[in-house]
């Protein structure tokens, strides 16, 4: 009997299985597995990558380009500048950047040293900077660095005098993208006798980052502690302000008040950064409305271009830095990219990845130290297959294809400078990214909730 | 020979410009400065073993980042007094503010009345010894390093701590989570004795301190301790 019955199953096939079954869109198969894994574990899911949720991007903005009422400029022959000075507003020392692409703060103990030395290395050939993290400055990274902003975070972990003195600029971090509010967790298996003893504890403990400064409450405090900075290095450095986007309209105008010279603005895409995941899914906005405030705030003070304004969270190709700076950004950020153009989810270690219960191109527990890349760890073994130079530059070589690609499109839409890019060179392709970026509807004159319908 | 400054005339900016002037040398100049007056960042990112003494009241952050210099401020000092100092010695002969030593690295930090709330925050091997009391969440998140509280210490003190060591004289408010009392040892007084005599403070015996430290349960994260917060 028990033969019989096998085969009456057996005759279903599979096409006509895939056709009858219906699936939740209350609880599609990952919610499913989603609600397994918490009730066999317990814990949360903790994950870096940013927010994989869809929601509106530059991809759905477009350029205009040229044509009877524009006058293009000559590809491979007219010139079109890339170059940014960052920290006018009170630094001696201003920050010169020969490309509108910096390389976001990730830390030494989230990435190995010679990932953070390939940084440096990509950054330096393409003329641009890099920035330390939360566990302080290493040697490596100061010396294969030519621009180094050193990040001052509520941690403080590795802060010295001298790591001050010693960077070209300074970013008071207030929050990132990927948990605006949240503070973070570098799990004890990455707490090599190097990350610990950088930041004072004791080797394999956890080691929690406050989501708070431990001197200061708010921008009146804030204002006070940018002089601070400014009196300890003679006022020379520029001094960054790092929000990640929430309430970003109110945000950057009090970075403004505050004294930054230069405003980071993480949007939620953003993230190497280690959290939770549903901080991730469900805490702040994305890049391309964040993106809009900022600047709405900035041109209301009177201060656009003055404080100048560096947009990261989902930066990938060309196109988004054009947009990006089109929307009125001097420049942008980048750090999942990076690690990716540094070899982070290669398909060549497809089954490396499997046996970590991941596949190339999905892999994002770079917390927990056992990247096969050698990019997110503390294994010495795991690091040494990283290979510094080769990862600095295929950095290079990316962050010149972004370049390339921004100056593609500024020269079609006639611009001899990539900050020439305006607004008014853009549409948007629907009504969420219009409404968003308060660029018209494609063919259309309608923002919705400006003007008429 | 002494330096005076007085900033009834001269900047903060005038001050530290002057200051640093000495950083990376073995300077022991001495300078007086005058009419403090609340001022924020005075005498901060010094990297030089000078004697500076501040006459008046201070603002935020005085000797902040502070590198082998001593300073002593004759009056009350505001927010953050010392923080990230990571050596010399800096004594405030009135009360302190909040985060008074916050996130320091190493040195002595000496106030000889009483410190506000988050005294010795994150600190990361400061030594900060306190004449009076202190306010709530001190050593909230300590790293390493010795307060010692000859009064009173608020609530939840040593909350989050990590292998800081707490002594306090008088009464504990409350503590934070993950912080114990430990067993007083002979080395402890006797680390504390050394402690209150560099800092020179008298008429407070070793042995009638309580210590205080981590219970080491939150080290790594657990979901069975979800509670404790």
């Amino acid at each position: 009997m028990p033969t019989k019955r096998r085969r009456k199953r057996d005759s279903v096939n599979t096409a006509e299985l895939h056709s009858r079954l219906r699936e939740s869109a209350t609880f599609p198969r990952q919610v499913i597995a989603e609600i397994q894994r918490a009730a066999r574990t317990g814990i949360y899911d903790i994950r870096g990558f940013g927010a994989k949720r869809v929601m509106p991007t530059f991809d759905d903005l477009l350029f205009l380009g040229a044509s009877m009422s524009r006058y293009p400029l000559e590809g491979y022959r007219e010139r079109c500048d890339t170059s940014v000075t960052l920290g006018t507003r009170y630094a001696k020392k201003p920050i010169e950047l020969k490309i509108p692409i910096t390389i976001a703060g990730m830390s030494f103990g989230a990435l190995s040293a010679p990932a953070k030395e390939a940084l440096g290395r990509g950054a330096t050939i393409a003329g641009t900077s890099t920035t330390t993290g939360d566990g302080g400055m290493t040697p490596e990274e100061r010396e294969h660095s030519r621009l180094l902003v050193y990040q001052l975070l509520p941690s403080r972990y590795g802060m010295n005098p001298d790591d001050l003195r010693r960077a070209d600029a300074i970013e008071v971090v207030v929050g990132q993208g990927a948990k605006p509010g949240g503070g973070g967790m570098l799990l004890g298996q990455k707490i090599s006798e190097r990350v610990a003893g950088m930041r004072n504890l004791p080797a394999g403990i956890d080691q929690r980052s406050a989501c708070r400064h431990p001197d200061w409450t708010g921008p009146d405090d804030l204002k006070i502690k940018i002089q601070e900075l400014r009196e300890i290095t003679e006022w020379e450095k520029p001094i960054y302000i790092k929000i990640g986007a929430a309430r970003t309209y109110y945000d950057t105008a009090l970075a403004v008040k505050a004294g930054a010279d230069v405003i980071v603005l993480d949007g939620m895409q953003g993230g190497t950064a280690a959290t939770q995941d549903v901080f991730i899914e469900h805490v702040g906005i994305p890049t391309l409305p964040a993106l809009r405030q900022a600047v709405e705030a900035l041109k209301e003070l009177d201060m656009h271009r003055k404080v100048q304004l560096i947009v990261s969270g989902g930066i990938r190709s060309g196109a988004d830095v054009a947009k990006a700076l089109a929307m009125g950004a001097d420049a942008v950020s980048i750090g999942v990219a990076a690690l990716i153009a540094l070899g982070d989810n290669s398909p060549d270690l497809e089954d490396e990845y499997n046996a970590l219960g991941s596949s190339a191109g999905y892999y994002d527990d770079w917390h927990e130290g056992r990247d096969p890349t050698g990019i997110s760890t503390q294994n010495d073994e795991l690091a040494a297959r990283f290979d510094p130079e080769l990862g600095g530059r295929r950095l290079a070589n990316y962050l010149r294809v972004l370049t390339l690609e921004t100056q593609t499109l500024a020269r079609a839409n006639g611009k001899s400078h990539v900050h020439n890019l305006e607004p008014e060179d853009l549409v948007a392709l629907t009504i969420e990214a219009a409404a968003m970026a308060k660029v018209p509807l494609a063919g259309t004159d309608w923002i919705p909730g400006h003007g008429k319908f | 020979m002494v330096h005076h400054f007085d900033l009834a005339h001269g900047s903060t900016r005038d001050l530290n410009h002057a200051l640093h002037a000495f950083n990376g040398t073995d300077s022991e100049a001495a300078w007086q400065v005058k009419n403090a007056n609340g001022l924020h960042n005075l005498a901060v990112g010094l990297d030089a073993p000078l004697t500076v003494d501040i006459e008046g009241h201070v603002g935020y952050y005085c000797a902040g980042m502070n590198k082998f210099a001593r300073v002593t401020v004759h009056g009350n000092a505001g927010p953050g007094v010392a923080e990230n100092m990571m050596s010399g010695v800096v004594r405030i002969t009135g009360n302190a503010s909040q985060y008074a030593g916050a996130t320091a690295h190493g040195g002595l930090l000496i106030i000889e009345r009483s410190a506000s709330s988050r005294c010795g925050i994150s600190m990361k091997g400061v030594d900060i010894v306190v004449r009076g009391d202190v306010g709530h969440m001190s050593a909230f998140m300590a790293q390493s390093g010795r307060l010692v509280v000859c009064g009173d210490a608020g609530d939840a003190l040593g909350d989050s701590l990590y292998e800081a060591r707490l002594y306090v004289r008088g009464n504990v408010a409350g503590l934070g989570a993950d912080c114990v009392e430990k067993v007083m040892k002979d080395k402890h007084k006797y680390e504390l004795d050394s402690l209150l005599r560099e800092a020179g403070v008298s008429g407070a015996d070793a042995a009638e301190f309580r210590r205080f430290g981590s219970a080491r349960k939150l080290y790594n994260f657990n979901v069975d301790n979800a509670d404790a917060y």
